[in-house]
């Protein structure tokens, strides 16, 4: 029996591809054919998209750890399919920066020292409770809806079609934050108050996702500035949270500088889990 | 009234003449192989089996997530945590699939998910031993999920429509999961030596409880023989173990592994597999609570459904302001 026969017997058992939760449709841009294609971005390209696939990389593997933790099965189901979301958003922007360097996603998930990480102090923070969660979801939802949609016109074609991908699935990562949003900050007195907390600790990483680099200025129609996104970000945000009741924490910024591989202290932890089995096993394939 | 007491005590012998009409249906549905509706009569104890047989099947998926989920932010690749990811959101899609079908026979979701975390409902024990490797999520994925898929086929023709039903779309998932760990399994087995130990490592701990997933041998089994007269259940646990044993057999061939197992062999004669003897009291002990996991694997459960006690409260509360507001507007 060949590995071939293996998988026609299991055929037979229904399409074997099919999987409840995950619609993937035909023609989408998978990150394996992004690896495999012709198109290989400048080393100004590739940090760029280092940023945007840190970030969903280190979001999936934060909200990841929710699946079956959940307050409900089907927050399990849905911040899993957000986490699985991000991460498929963070393969295909990492398998296009590692073609730069001749490398693969996995070298750059798993090989890089935390320096050399670029994602923003946001998405490194801890779940908290659900209220944290939820409000760490809908600062980032609103943020990567905006900056996916101005990627579309990313004169860069990879980046737009990645972009283009991502904004549809981060349109329901919206819906999702803000309908919690909602119904925490207007359901008891306990969950408003989680959620005032919530914001409280979250909103000192904010600033850092509007700042500019000189990437960004290097990179022009390539490149979204983020500053760029900020007017749309705080009245969307605002709109939010005016109708869940909430209020605009008055805690300041913090100095957060992910972006220069400065990060938070948490991040270590977080990549000491993700890498450990690869790193044990140097050159392995799995 | 008489009638409806008499109703009440669903195992009287004495049938009132309504009672006696859906019974008479009840046989002819049975007989004639087609399906019983959430509506129809039913005999009590058709609903109670069902619904011990759906919602265990139900937690199994649920518990399920929990060894795989241990190794979610650990995978070693990121299209191996995206499989994995995927894997372990469709058994929550299951878990709550078949929560709706037990819910058609009038237990609600919130009742059997506190005979789950009291530990009345049982769950599949395989789910109290622990993945300690990358491995198990192959071995689990191959065997677990294959043991399953081998029990739930037929089940797809079960006598309880929404039940059947479901199991037809489960067991599409299923077959994907199974090959995603046969996958797993294989590319260890092609890799290094590391790899290679770490692969037959997990298929030694997981071989001989894959096999227990079937049930106790046949002439231990109590529930089968009605089960099988109200065609819930097609095969008997030993059929199906045998069917499942000769398929891993050959499949471990191709991965250049062995199941561990001295007697394994082909019975030219009988046509049938030879399995080692099971240790069936070390199963009965892990079914009452004594395996290496039952603890932590409910303990995670209870500490999941007691820490979003104030989300789902916060829900219902938001739920009932909206539906004053529409109300009043």
């Amino acid at each position: 029996m060949s590995a071939h026969d293996i998988d026609h017997s299991l055929d037979s058992f229904g399409d074997s591809t099919a999987s409840a939760t995950r619609v993937t449709p035909g023609n989408a841009l998978r990150p394996e054919d992004i690896a495999i294609a012709q198109d290989k971005p400048s080393e100004q390209v590739a940090e760029y998209a280092l940023r945007l696939g840190d970030d969903a990389l280190i979001l999936a593997q934060r909200l990841s750890h929710w699946i079956s933790r959940g307050p409900e099965i089907e927050e399990d189901i849905a911040l899993g399919n957000i986490a699985l979301d991000q991460l498929g958003h963070a393969r295909s922007f990492l398998s296009y920066a590692a073609k730069a360097w001749d490398k693969t996603e996995d070298d750059l998930a798993y090989w890089r020292e935390e320096e050399e990480f670029r994602s923003l102090h946001i998405v490194e923070q801890p779940n908290g409770d659900f209220g944290v969660t939820i409000v760490r979801q809908l600062i980032i939802s609103i943020y990567q809806h905006l900056l996916y949609t101005a990627l579309l016109e990313s004169s860069d074609e990879t980046i737009a079609a990645i972009s283009a991908k991502a904004v549809k699935e981060v349109d329901y990562h919206r819906d999702h934050a803000i309908a919690w949003t909602l119904r925490l900050g207007l359901g008891t007195e306990e969950s408003a108050r989680r959620m005032r907390h919530a914001l409280d600790i979250l909103w000192p990483y904010v600033g850092e996702m509007f700042e500019d680099e000189e990437l960004h200025t290097a990179l022009g129609d390539v490149a979204v500035a983020p500053s760029s996104l900020r007017a749309a970000w705080d009245e969307e945000f605002t709109a939010v949270l005016k109708d869940a009741e909430l209020e605009l924490p008055t805690v300041p910024f913090a100095m957060a500088r992910g972006r220069r591989g400065e990060h938070s202290e948490h991040l270590g932890f977080i990549l000491a889990e993700m890498q450990v089995l690869a790193r044990k096993h140097p050159g392995a394939t799995w | 009234m008489a009638a409806q007491q008499e109703s009440g005590g669903s195992l009287s012998a004495v049938l009132s003449p309504e009672e006696q009409a859906g019974q008479d249906r009840f046989n002819q549905i049975i007989a004639d192989d087609s399906r019983i509706e959430p509506r129809d009569w039913m005999p009590e104890a058709y609903r109670k089996t069902l619904t011990r047989q759906m919602s265990q099947h139900a937690h199994s998926e649920i518990i399920g997530m929990q060894p795989e989920a241990n190794w979610i932010t650990r995978a070693p690749s990121l299209k191996r945590k995206a499989i994995l990811m995927a894997k372990v959101q469709d058994e929550a899609g299951h878990g709550l699939y078949l929560y709706s079908g037990t819910e058609t026979l009038g237990t609600p979701r919130d009742v059997l998910n506190e005979q789950l975390m009291t530990g009345k409902a049982k769950y599949s024990s395989i789910f109290n031993y622990p993945a300690r490797s990358w491995a198990d999520m192959g071995a689990i994925g191959w065997l677990v999920d294959g043991a399953a898929i081998a029990n739930q086929v037929p089940l797809c023709r079960a006598s309880y429509g929404p039940y059947g039903r479901a199991m037809v779309r489960i067991c599409k998932e299923e077959s994907f999961h199974q090959r995603q760990g046969f996958e797993i399994l294989l590319e260890l087995a092609n890799g290094t030596e590391a790899q290679k130990k770490m692969a037959q490592d997990a298929i030694n701990r997981f071989y001989a409880p894959s096999l227990m997933m079937f049930g106790p041998p046949d002439s231990d089994s109590p529930n089968s023989g009605q089960s099988t007269a109200w065609k819930i259940k097609r095969f008997s646990n030993d059929e199906l173990r045998q069917r499942f044993v000769g398929m891993i057999a050959e499949q471990v061939k191709v991965l250049g592994l062995t199941l561990p197992d001295p007697e394994l062999r082909f019975d030219a004669e009988t046509g049938t597999w030879i399995h080692m003897e099971l240790d069936w009291v070390e199963f009965k002990a892990v079914i009452a609570g004594n395996g290496p996991c039952n603890a932590q694997r409910l303990q995670r459960r209870r500490d999941a459904h007691n820490e979003g006690a104030w989300v789902r409260e916060a829900a219902a509360a938001y739920a009932a302001k909206m539906a004053r507001k529409t109300e009043v507007a």
